[in-house]
């Protein structure tokens, strides 16, 4: 039986998780607004922004123009993008062996992958930095690619073999019992089965990869940067820049915000590796 | 039944991940234990020296080294502090019958999807800057001296910032832990006559305290690791009062280009993680099993 709760219990509940909620979100939305303004404008008191003063999209033009930010877009997208997709091509067939051909070690393995996310970056920064620097790759968005795919495999590996392991494995031997080969039996059992799955965990690490912000910072100059190297360059501004940078980082931020809204359930389940569902 | 020829393409396809998550991890790892024997510098070309012990000597009697231990333990402290107790706060009051509870929650964990570069000069200029940030206004609304975060009360500032990144993943995990409540034992615990302070006491605490366990775990390895807010905000000062360990590692590493004493700062760094590492992986391993 569900339990009585009276209007006014529900509604005092409203109102103060409402205004909870909104505190959180308050400097999101404070910076959708800044970016609307002028610069003169989004100094000003915030009662004064909010009441007095006109609307302009002129810093997002003026964001473009002054350090072509569709080039920084560009890259983030490429980099999270191809760092998920590399993992998902590595991940899928280990993360399918051990679900459904478990062996002896399955268990080891999957924790020992699992260590591999506890190193903590700035430990291997320097042989990181030094290693790309003499192949070549620094600052390029292939060395970003292979650094965000590593970083990102065990969690991806985790996400797909926790989903995996939710498909009754007596569905794929009826498919094997009436002849499925192993491609057949991946092609058209095992994957409309977990296609969920494996889109929540591409979600979930593009989120992941669009957000990384030490081997980004660390490892871009000019040329690779992404949207967090970008946002950065602003700590050392010049004159007035309070609208750009808003205007610069809602656009480096809806994405992934409209992303995230839909990944929020997947999203605690990739990471805590399953200990929370 | 898994047959032998299953069994070797099984091997097979687990063999690239494994491959290169060995080499991910093993030749940076040797790479980093091996520079930091060594006296070597990027500036100074030339021979690199073995030199025994004294990077980890001069590292961990830097007095900086000092500083960036405690900085680093308030740091994490302190956000889980604020994280895991606003979590649970949070989360009850998100479990509790009300309108439009989709779009709170939405509203809610919102941070964590904004970029960490972001939210540290968002909250440097728009909120704490003591002239033109929301934060100064209202102060001078109020006829009060305007707080000047980053010189006043740097660390405690980044703590702040993170901390608001932080507390919708401890609000979310939370609350999907309570959810998992059987509504039957609250109702039961009701009908003998338990109050709504020893029902969270003596019912939904326990229930909740494995997701806590994971929650200041992860987040400690996450927070352990701290890095563009506090280069978008202080770079580590003033002098070293927001210098992290992993910030004062980035320092002596690619500002000062002292290889050697990076790694030795490296090695102490991973030994550090790792502690807090084993206790994380018990866990997640022992839920593996079930």
């Amino acid at each position: 039986m569900a339990r009585n709760v009276t209007t006014s219990r529900k509604s005092i509940n409203t109102i103060a998780a409402g205004a909870l909620g909104f505190l959180m979100f308050f400097p999101v939305l404070w910076i959708v607004i800044l970016s609307f303004k002028t610069e003169g404008n989004a100094i000003k008191a915030p009662l004064e922004i909010l009441f007095n003063t006109g609307w302009t999209t002129e810093s997002y033009g003026a964001v473009q123009a002054r350090s072509n930010y569709f080039k920084h877009f560009s890259n983030s997208l490429i980099i999270s993008l191809g760092s998920t997709f590399l993992g998902m091509l590595i991940a899928i067939p280990a993360a399918w062996s051990m679900a459904f051909v478990p062996a002896k070690r399955t268990k080891d393995v999957l924790m020992w992958m699992l260590s591999t996310k506890m190193l903590p970056p700035v430990g291997v920064l320097i042989p990181i930095y030094l290693i790309f620097r003499d192949l070549g790759i620094l600052d390029t968005r292939t060395g970003l690619v292979i650094v965000l795919m590593l970083i990102n495999l065990p969690i991806i590996v985790w996400m797909l073999y926790t989903y995996f392991r939710e498909i009754p494995g007596e569905i794929l031997e009826a498919a094997r019992m009436d002849g499925a080969s192993l491609r057949e039996e991946v092609i058209h059992v095992l994957v409309p089965m977990a296609i969920p799955g494996m889109a929540s965990t591409v979600l979930l690490n593009v989120i992941l990869a669009w957000n990384e912000a030490f081997w980004t910072l660390n490892l871009t100059a000019a040329k690779a940067a992404p949207l967090t190297a970008f946002i950065a360059s602003y700590s050392s501004p010049e004159g007035l820049f309070y609208a750009k940078l808003s205007a610069a980082s809602v656009m480096a931020i809806a994405p992934i915000l409209i992303m995230g809204w839909f990944s929020q359930k997947q999203l605690v389940r990739g990471l805590t590796f399953g200990a929370v569902k | 039944m898994a047959t032998k020829a299953s069994r070797s393409a099984a091997r097979l396809m687990i063999s690239p991940a494994v491959v290169l998550l060995l080499g991910w991890m093993l030749v940076p790892l040797s790479l980093t234990i091996y520079f930091s024997f060594l006296r070597y510098n990027l500036i100074t070309p030339g021979a690199n020296p073995f030199a025994g012990w004294d990077n980890y000597y001069w590292f961990l009697t830097d007095p900086s080294f000092k500083a960036a231990m405690a900085n680093t333990l308030l740091l994490v402290g302190g956000v889980l502090l604020i994280t895991v107790v606003g979590g649970i706060l949070f989360a009850l009051l998100l479990d509790q019958p009300m309108w439009g509870q989709g779009i709170i929650r939405i509203m809610a964990i919102a941070p964590f999807f904004v970029m960490p570069t972001v939210s540290g000069l968002v909250w440097k200029n728009m909120f704490m800057n003591p002239v033109n940030g929301i934060f100064g206004h209202i102060a001078q609304g109020l006829g009060l001296q305007p707080l000047d975060f980053f010189s006043q009360i740097p660390l405690l500032s980044i703590i702040l910032i993170v901390s608001w990144q932080w507390l919708p993943f401890a609000t979310l995990i939370l609350l999907t832990a309570l959810q998992s409540l059987d509504q039957e034992q609250l109702e039961a615990s009701e009908m003998d006559g338990a109050g709504s302070f020893s029902r969270f006491l003596f019912i939904m605490l326990p229930h909740m305290a494995r997701a806590i366990t994971v929650v200041i775990l992860i987040q400690t390895i996450f927070l352990l690791s701290i890095f563009a807010e506090i280069l978008v905000t202080t770079n580590g000062g003033p002098g070293v009062s927001t210098t992290n360990l992993t910030y004062l590692i980035y320092v002596s590493s690619l500002l000062q280009f002292d290889v050697g004493m990076g790694s030795a700062g490296g090695v102490i760094a991973i030994i550090l993680a790792n502690i807090v590492a084993i206790f994380l992986m018990r866990m997640i391993g022992k839920n593996l099993d079930a």
